[in-house]
């Protein structure tokens, strides 16, 4: 058994993320309340697209300040969808937008794919800034400022009439993002991850190697944008309500930041990054509530926190949360090792975060 | 993430009996059967109701209607000093979604799900509160006084538990429309609206051309649009140009405080002497007059610029110190919001407040969510601080049904122009003088029933 668990990673995943799905299941149905239900699928969704996030940018070395745009795409397909055909059921929603999503961040790919560092981060920027700006050109489909509508998802009938809507958009995304880390986490440790690293890190190396790095880029923003596509597809059943409003810069430079605050390059750094995101203002609201300051100050407090939160983060933590946490750990390792035989050398092995 | 399950449950039991009671009430605001306070409702103890509501505390239309969920709790803080409404006292929680739609969804799940607030009372903005106004009715929140002046919030079939408070855009809009082709038939009227496919740019545009039409005015019919966002308040220069270009004399404005200073600054900036006729929720003098001199606009620029603007209001002047209504409510304000500026946001806030404690009252001593709804469609409130009663009835959500046309000087001086105008919101209403007389305020301030 333990053989088998180490010689499969497929295996090891599956048991972890079955694992994973049963405690939030479990949470979600015995544990929180409606709202805090309300706020893990919002982590779930932000969880999601850092996910995609990081595989594009941390671990295939491409920088996107475009990735609200991209969770745009994904949310205005589930709406304009739900507004011509009301009762399509949300599964097909879903995949219909991961896969419009994932064919935008195709072309947005080929494109990017011939940029290198700033010059990238410009292009998706202006991908984050014109795309919002669409939806009312072309208001006859979008709903122009106003945005669309969209009906949460009722709980269907055999959970009970006390099953709230809130705890059954909690399960299906809690399942949209085991699913999804299972496929990620599968796909970096893979062929396909290794070749995403390489390209990272020396694409001359890996054009030696074989790597068609264009089609490798091409293939991470893909499956990057494929992520934000479900995401975003999610977010609008979530806000039940798509507008141009919700994808602004911020949301693009939101989900940066929570790569980079959660651990860049690492998976489990995502969802650290996703709940900074979620909570952090939360928890600054009720201080600024609770403090009784003077209603102009209260009222930027919130924000004047999570901007120095997010400096103090860097600086204490420069590999982010989870790079962080791993350095605690191993540096607690060595303390005890070294505790018990003086003589033994430290022997981790520095390898990068997965 | 405490663990809380019992309260998700009682929430969903509430909900219930809230079904239950609206299918039973008959009549609303019944005689108090019980003597003692009970925890009645969502939000509700023995000694407390807690409201909430979503406000533009920060953001591009923070400037001025920050002040007025701050002006309604003045208006509370005065209430619960003087033992509150049935002994319970009223507690507000408002907070910022930066008139950010999405953030208004998220804030409003925050308060019905977390706050377990009774109400929603003076969720403020049109696009912002649209979508959360199906969250509310589905859940059977009341929706009390809208603060902005949709035709949307007044759809008794579709959104039972919301009510408007103040003249909706187009009863508003035909008023203005009628004053312009009286006073500029020879002038080239155009607009400048919030939009495209906002509520409140579009109900305005519709009220004035209802009024204009057949007139013979000569029109522009493209309006110019602003975004509210600060990437919408850059466009605006480039907008008021195109309508200078197009000849336009008279431009109707419905407009952000913000955004009806930048306008009326490019359009000072452009040499340009068009007649701005701003929507009420627009025009407020003490507001623009702080956005233009505080710099905001990236210059301090002198507030005189807005002289000889003309707009509407439905309640009394600000200017008319002697005004009953103005004594209480600056009154109240020195004691209990003292940082406040004395202006047609604070105005407007405490005016909104003395109705919601109305219903309050009207909705017995234990009150529900549907008590308190049929209470308002049954209202027959003698006083309010508006120019023109309640419209309120089981088939009438809208609230005041007409204005006063006025006009602001350079110094910020308000003059009205005619009588009050009553009319409603379809396109062959007619505009009718109003003939019935101000009421005054009850002596201790506070509601009588």
């Amino acid at each position: 058994m333990s053989t088998a668990l180490r010689g499969s990673t497929l295996l090891r995943h599956g048991l972890f993320f079955l694992a994973l799905a049963l405690v939030l299941l479990l949470l979600t149905s015995f544990v929180f309340d409606a709202y805090t239900n309300y706020n893990v699928t919002e982590v779930a969704i932000y969880a999601i697209s850092a996910a995609g996030l990081t595989v594009l940018t941390g671990i295939n070395g491409q920088v996107s300040l475009g990735h609200g745009a991209l969770m745009m795409i994904g949310a205005y397909t589930t709406s304009v969808l739900l507004t011509w055909h009301p009762d399509l059921p949300m599964i097909l929603m879903l995949l219909v937008s991961i896969a419009t999503t994932g064919i935008a961040g195709a072309i947005v790919g080929i494109a990017g794919a011939r940029l290198r560092g700033p010059y990238l981060a410009g292009a998706t920027l202006a991908l984050a800034v014109a795309l919002p700006q669409v939806p009312s050109h072309f208001a006859s489909v979008f709903g122009g400022n106003q945005g669309l509508t969209v009906v949460s998802p009722a709980p269907p009938a055999f959970l009970g009439a006390n099953f709230s809507p809130e705890q059954w958009l909690a399960w299906i995304t809690l399942a949209a993002a085991v699913i999804t880390f299972f496929v990620l986490a599968n796909l970096v440790r893979g062929a396909t991850g290794r070749r995403f690293r390489m390209v990272r890190d020396n694409e001359v190396a890996a054009r030696l190697a074989g790597i068609d790095v264009a089609r490798t880029q091409v293939l991470a923003y893909m499956i990057s944008a494929a992520c934000a596509g479900l995401a975003g597809s999610l977010f609008a059943y979530w806000v039940t309500l798509t507008s141009p409003s919700g994808f602004t810069l911020t949301l693009s430079l939101s989900l940066l930041t929570a790569v980079v605050i959660g651990g860049l390059g690492s998976l489990t750094g995502a969802v650290l990054g996703s709940f900074v995101l979620v909570y952090l203002p939360v928890k600054t609201g009720d201080l600024a509530t609770t403090l009784n300051l003077p209603s102009n100050i209260a009222n930027n407090v919130p924000t004047a926190i999570y901007g120095i939160v997010l400096i103090v983060a860097i600086l204490v933590f420069p590999r982010g949360i989870a790079g962080g946490i791993a350095s605690i750990v191993r540096g607690a390792g060595r303390i005890v090792r070294s505790s018990r035989s003086p003589a033994a050398l430290p022997a981790s092995p520095e390898s990068p975060s997965q | 993430m405490r663990p809380e399950i019992s309260r998700s449950r009682t929430l969903a039991v509430a909900a219930a009996g809230g079904a239950a009671a609206l299918l039973t009430a008959a009549c609303g605001s019944s005689t108090p059967t019980s003597t003692s306070n009970t925890a009645s409702a969502p939000g509700i103890t023995a000694t407390q109701v807690t409201i909430g509501s979503t406000q533009p505390l920060t953001g591009p239309a923070a400037p001025g209607y920050s002040e007025i969920a701050p002006a309604a709790n003045a208006y509370f803080k005065y209430v619960n000093a003087h033992g509150g409404v049935n002994g319970r006292k009223i507690n507000y929680t408002y907070l910022d979604d930066q008139y950010n739609p999405t953030s208004t969804a998220t804030q409003t799940h925050k308060l019905v799900l977390q706050d377990q607030v009774f109400a929603m009372f003076q969720a403020l903005g049109t696009p912002t509160h649209l979508s959360v106004v199906s969250y509310l009715n589905s859940n059977h929140v009341p929706d009390l006084f809208v603060a902005s002046g949709c035709n949307c919030w007044n759809n008794t079939s579709q959104y039972p538990e919301t009510f408007g408070w103040q003249p909706n855009y187009t009863i508003e809009g035909k008023i203005l429309g009628q004053y312009i082709a009286q006073n500029f038939a020879s002038k080239k009227v155009g607009f400048f609206l919030q939009g495209p496919n906002d509520e409140f740019g579009t109900d305005g545009f519709t009220g004035v051309t209802d009024a204009l039409q057949g007139k013979s005015l000569n029109v522009d019919a493209t309006p110019a649009y602003y975004t509210p966002t600060a990437a919408g308040a850059m466009a605006v220069g480039a907008a008021i140009a195109g309508l200078q270009a197009q000849g336009v004399q008279v431009i109707v404005s419905f407009s952000v405080p913000l955004f009806t200073a930048i306008a009326e600054a490019s359009a000072a900036g452009l040499n340009y002497h068009a007649q701005f006729v701003v929507s009420n929720v627009g025009s407020d003098p003490p507001t623009l007059a702080g956005i233009l001199t505080g710099g905001a606009l990236g210059k301090k620029l002198p507030a005189g610029l807005i002289g000889g603007t003309i707009s509407d209001t439905y309640l009394p002047l600000l200017t008319t110190s002697a005004n009953p209504w103005v004594t209480l409510f600056k009154s109240i304000e020195a004691t209990y919001a003292p940082s406040l500026p004395w202006d047609g946001n604070v105005e407007y806030g405490m005016s909104e407040a003395f109705t919601f404690v109305q219903a309050l009252k009207a909705a017995g001593q234990n009150p529900t969510r549907a008590s308190i709804v049929a209470a308002v469609e049954s209202s027959h409130w003698a006083d309010g601080p508006g120019l023109t009663p309640y419209a309120y009835s089981s088939s009438d959500h809208n609230g005041f049904t007409g204005v006063q046309m006025v006009t602001v000087d350079a110094t910020g001086n308000l003059t009205t122009l005619g009588p009050v105008e009553t009319t409603d919101d379809t396109a062959s209403g007619a505009i009718n003088t109003f003939s019935g007389a101000a009421s005054t305020p009850p002596a201790s301030g506070i509601p009588s029933d």
